[in-house]
């Protein structure tokens, strides 16, 4: 009887697992199937043309990966050394005490709050503040851009908010984790704690702040309802950081609805599949990093 | 003794609650191995962490008294400074696992941000090796990460790591408790030839080792030092009964 209940649980667990295993290639080859027809039609022009006209049937996602990767990128530059600070401050400096306690919850709420939210935050207070800034660009002829306020840069600030907490929190574990007897070992060779944190704690660390960078920026690429509200979505080639743009979330967001015809459905999907590919790929480097980290160190 | 680099006076040290170390006048000589031996727990390793000001990283420590070095108040001292002129080496070998083992020798001028010439920097790595007994062992895998060698050598390099500081200096804190027989018996002749470049201050709870290498040795049982006095007539005529016990193993 024992056998045969510790037999039932095993393939119960071997079922669930090899299910995520199924879910996870069941929709890779969706995308891929879907995506077909836009393959074959376009090939390697999907990529390189700007070009994206539902009324010609003509989609070339170009504009979209730019602006995918500049809002990403960007983000992910103003974030990091916010992220490293904060991690520092939390994971040596402060660990303990009632202001790193409020800290640290606080950044793991700012993981958990909706996306949406931070959209209306980013329609309602940084549209206005970045509309105001680029009319001051433009009045003083500093930049020729229409003073929209929604564009890349926008959506980067909003994005940067949303992502520092991943990287701060995996950062604040991994400095934490830094074992005391070498840190003492700088200290008694007359480390300041400055020169302790950046010669010792940090190069020790710095795999798994990397890791830590590399999967908010996978968060960051795929984002998509924040940065739908405030990039603007506009399907050509952004000239500066100021103009608006689309990524290819935010296209798949405002276009799926609508979408009617085979080709266009298929160009869509196509850069669902783009944008599974690249996120996968980011999420696995980062998590290779942490274990190849924790491996060495 | 007029020769003393270090002078303990009415020396208490706490960490919150209750006085870990109570009351120890000591003076250590230079250029002699001083041991200081005593249960687990007794203060010891507080004692010695005091002399570099390491237990200041302990939140609520708090000492009383006077610690001299070279007849200056060390609490009055930066501890900065204080840190390069005492060295310390661990029970547990830490040398930095992502320096080489080049730049581990060289840390704390890479850590207080020294400049160098590539020759100084040859010169104090050759120097500190030889003088750690390790450098025919690493001369051919200077750019190897500290983490490679053996535990042994690991914590030869620490000591190397604390002599090219060229400290005044040089706290031992059960450097061999975490070593194999042979490992160990290594670091004791290396700590004999030792003390005619630096004063060393060894804490250890081995007895054998205390007798071996020491010039000076200190007992210390429940925070006070006991017995201070020249290791050989403290081996064989001790004046305190504690001391006679410890050493014939009825406690500790």
């Amino acid at each position: 009887m024992k056998k045969i209940k510790e037999n039932i649980f095993s393939y119960y667990l071997t079922f669930v697992s090899i299910l995520i295993v199924v879910l996870f290639l069941s929709i890779l080859i969706t995308l891929v199937y879907q995506s077909f027809p836009s393959i074959k039609q376009f090939g390697m022009d999907f990529y390189t043309k700007d070009v994206w006209n539902p009324v010609s049937q003509e989609f070339g996602s170009l504009s979209f990966l730019v602006g995918t990767l500049i809002t990403s990128l960007l983000a992910i530059l103003i974030a990091i050394p916010f992220s490293i600070m904060i991690s520092i401050f939390l994971g040596e400096y402060f660990k303990e005490g009632i202001f790193s306690n409020i800290l640290k919850s606080m950044v793991e709420l700012l993981a958990g709050i909706p996306s949406i939210v931070y959209g209306i935050w980013g329609l309602f207070v940084f549209v206005p503040f970045f509309r105001g800034i680029q009319m001051y660009l433009v009045q003083n002829e500093i930049m020729n851009i229409h003073p929209f306020g929604r564009g890349i840069f926008t959506a980067s600030i909003i994005l940067t908010v949303m992502i520092i907490p991943y990287a701060a929190s995996i950062g604040r574990d991994v400095i934490s984790m830094v074992p005391n007897d070498l840190k003492e070992a700088g200290y008694s060779l007359g480390g300041t704690r400055f020169e302790v944190i950046k010669k010792i704690i940090l190069p020790y660390c710095k795999s798994g702040i990397i890791a830590g960078i590399l999967l908010a920026l996978g968060r960051a690429l795929g984002e998509t309802m924040a940065v739908t509200m405030v990039i603007g979505n506009r399907n050509v080639l952004p000239k500066t950081i100021m103009d608006p743009s689309s990524t290819l979330a935010s296209v798949l967001a405002n276009e799926f609805g609508e979408a009617t015809n085979l080709l266009h459905l298929s160009s869509l999907v196509h850069l669902g599949l783009v944008l599974f590919l690249t996120t996968a790929i980011v999420n696995i480097a980062g998590k290779a990093i942490i274990n190849r980290g924790f491996r060495s160190g | 003794m007029e020769s003393s680099v270090l002078k303990v006076e009415n020396f208490f040290a706490n960490y919150g609650e209750g006085d870990i170390v109570k009351d120890i006048n000591v003076e250590f000589e230079r250029n002699k191995v001083h041991a200081i031996m005593g249960p687990s727990g007794c203060g010891k390793t507080t004692f010695m962490r005091c002399i570099n000001r390491m237990h200041e990283l302990t939140p609520n420590s708090t000492v009383k008294g006077k610690i001299m070095l070279n007849n200056e108040d060390i609490y009055k001292m930066n501890p900065i400074d204080l840190r390069r002129k005492i060295g310390m080496v661990f029970q547990k070998a830490n040398p930095f696992p992502t320096m080489s083992i080049y730049d581990n020798v060289i840390s704390g001028y890479l850590l207080n941000g020294i400049k160098l010439s590539k020759n100084e920097k040859d010169q104090i790595v050759e120097e500190s090796l030889k003088n750690a007994a390790l450098w025919e062992e690493a001369k051919d895998i200077l750019h190897r990460k500290g983490t490679f060698l053996s535990g042994g050598q690991q914590q030869r390099l620490c000591i190397a790591r604390g002599l090219a500081m060229k400290p005044d200096i040089l706290l031992l804190d059960e450097p061999t408790s975490a070593l194999d027989p042979r490992a160990t018996s290594k670091i004791e002749k290396l700590m004999v030839e030792l003390r005619e470049r630096v004063t060393i201050i060894l804490v250890t709870h081995n007895i054998g080792q205390a007798a071996r290498v020491s010039n000076y040795t200190a007992f210390i049982y429940l925070g006070e030092l006991i017995e201070y006095g020249a290791t050989d007539k403290l081996f064989t005529v001790p004046k305190d009964k504690r001391t006679e016990e410890y050493l014939t193993g009825k406690f500790g």
